[in-house]
């Protein structure tokens, strides 16, 4: 293993008084499957916000491979394969799937700026996003829009369109909140399906998922790490049982 | 993602040449319909499809014509020239403001383009020596196209020429409504904070589309300072601003052809109803701008597209 797909090196970040990432190192090597776990208010999201970034940490580094993007607007950090999801669905309401995916392709290429050009003329992004659509089971409902789509669909959409940017690291903030727990296995096992090329961290609160489909765990309580682990070692873990799983957990 | 013609789209523009066979006596309000649709159409490409809001449009509208006019009295009076200068003068103030307009949304954004309008109507009023302040622009001198075709008094050149004109710009607009970048621009209507999410430039986008705008909107304005030999304060106006909204509103916003039936509907009420009662107009336009939105929020258009879905759901 040589560098790690995303690493951070000491985060840091407070609204006040309120300290939401405190110290937040992390190394995070390619084409593993991370869950990010903790209670609520532990800062999952926060870390999610700083490392793409839609929040802009106060002190600290955050590196994709070994080029620090600290200082990256969000959609540069696209570009470059840092892309996350959205745990309220984020969607284009009056784009049917197929269009919105078909956008996220055409920003991928660098085409989308081309208005002298008809949609038409890009015939293989329209293709490519009705294959994305197709491996996450939308391609029956690709011409729905979004707003008509179920719950569930919705809650795939958000990862096509993460996969349309064709992401090295993809961030997953509860990508099965919302949908019911039948549901949120077959989920998990389109995530599962992911390339192995694709690093994954998601954040989630089944502890059923977490321990289904992550090869590792990272545990956050107000605003720090606390651990870092397997499965096992997390779930054998005295201070995680204590300040979450013996708590509030589901 | 049609790009084809639709039938409706032949019938629409084949009748837009009828007022030359069934209202001889009325082209130059034929023309002005027509220069009004082509400013709508250029909101259209910001409101409709960026939902990026403006108040404040007349300012390059304005430009157009100032710029068209002035030159004209320095011997630059072949439209075609204008045709060329008054819009990129339009686009350059376009671009320069594009870099703020692509930081705001919302409430924000009425202020700055109104804000912006407001700037540009008065240092055209205090800058008597370049623009004839409120006596309007003199000296106006438009030749014939192409050295040819002369405005004659009852319209038929004007109408022709604006009608061209607003043809060709609605031929560029819909390549460019049908483009990816089209599809850009819905993106950020739809959703202007996932855009970042999905790898999108989305400031780059906005300024892109709001220079081409200013452009389209020049060009509006251009024509109409050439059609009518004529320009004043009232091109850079408030009310001018404010009524190419209600036209696009009315129309139907984010449809293409939404600001040309607005236009259509206004501009004749307009006519109709100042014959009645001149000053008092606006209380029929503000009734039917009331009623429309309330029942049609999408515009006629909007609310024709609702009926014909449903009038076929039952059908089939």
């Amino acid at each position: 293993m040589s560098i790690a797909a995303l690493s951070t090196q000491g985060l840091d970040k407070r609204f006040g008084s309120l300290v939401v990432a405190s110290d937040i190192n992390l190394v995070i090597p390619h084409g593993v499957r991370y869950a990010l776990i903790g209670p609520n208010g532990a800062g999952k999201t926060t870390l999610i916000n700083l490392i793409t970034g839609m929040l802009r940490p106060d002190a600290g580094k955050i590196l994709l491979g070994d080029a620090d993007i600290t200082a990256f607007k969000p959609d540069a950090r696209v570009k470059r394969g840092l892309v996350r999801t959205f745990q309220i669905n984020a969607l284009f309401p009056h784009l049917n799937a197929l269009e919105a995916v078909t956008l996220a392709v055409c920003e991928r290429r660098g085409v989308a700026g081309e208005w002298w050009k008809p949609l038409r003329a890009h015939a293989d992004a329209v293709e490519e996003a009705y294959g994305i659509l197709a491996s996450l089971m939308l391609a029956a409902d690709c011409y729905r829009l979004t707003r008509e789509l179920a719950y569930g669909q919705q809650r795939l959409l958000e990862i096509a369109l993460a996969l349309a940017t064709r992401p090295k690291v993809l961030l997953l903030d509860e990508p099965a909140a919302g949908v019911p727990r039948e549901e949120s296995a077959e989920l998990f096992a389109a995530i599962a399906g992911l390339s192995q090329d694709i690093t994954v961290l998601f954040i989630e609160h089944d502890m059923d998922l977490v321990f289904r489909f992550a090869s590792r765990i990272i545990v956050m309580v107000g605003g720090r790490i606390l651990v870092e682990g397997t499965p096992q070692e997390i779930a054998g873990d005295a201070r995680v049982r204590e300040v979450y799983l013996g708590g509030d957990a589901p | 993602m049609g790009t084809r013609w639709h039938p409706i789209e032949y019938a629409f523009w084949a009748s837009t040449l009828l007022p030359f066979l069934l209202f001889p006596n009325h082209l130059v309000l034929a023309s002005q319909i027509a220069i009004t649709a082509l400013f709508a159409l250029s909101l259209d490409l910001i409101l409709g499809y960026a939902g990026i809001v403006s108040l404040g449009h007349a300012a390059f509208f304005g430009l157009g014509a100032y710029t068209a006019g002035i030159i004209s009295k320095y011997g630059y009076g072949e439209p075609l020239i204008g045709l060329l200068v008054g819009p990129a003068v339009a686009g350059l103030a376009g671009y320069a403001s594009s870099f703020i307009i692509a930081r705001f949304r919302h409430l924000t954004l009425i202020m700055i383009t109104m804000g912006l309008g407001f700037l540009l109507l008065e240092a055209a009023n205090s800058a008597e020596w370049l623009t004839g302040g409120s006596d309007g622009l003199q000296g106006i001198r438009i030749g014939p196209i192409l050295g040819r075709l002369r405005f004659d008094l009852w319209g038929y050149t004007a109408y022709a020429y604006s009608l061209t004109v607003l043809f060709l710009v609605f031929l560029v607009a819909r390549r460019l409504i049908n483009s990816p970048f089209g599809l850009a621009l819905t993106g950020i209507r739809e959703n202007p904070m996932r855009m970042p999410a999905i790898g999108a430039p989305s400031r780059s986008h906005i300024r892109t589309i709001y220079t081409i705008s200013a452009i389209v909107a020049g060009i509006a304005g251009t024509v109409l300072a050439q059609t009518t030999s004529t320009v004043s304060l009232g091109v850079l106006d408030f009310q001018r601003s404010a009524e190419v909204v209600i036209i696009l509103v009315l129309g139907g916003a984010g449809r293409l052809y939404g600001g040309l039936v607005g236009a259509i509907i206004f501009m004749v009420a307009r006519d109709q109803f100042s014959g009645i009662a001149p000053q008092y107009w606006y209380f029929w336009i503000g009734a039917l701008l009331v009623t429309v939105v309330m029942l049609l929020p999408n515009g006629i258009l909007g609310g024709l597209a609702a009926l014909t879905a449903s009038w076929r759901g039952k059908a089939s």
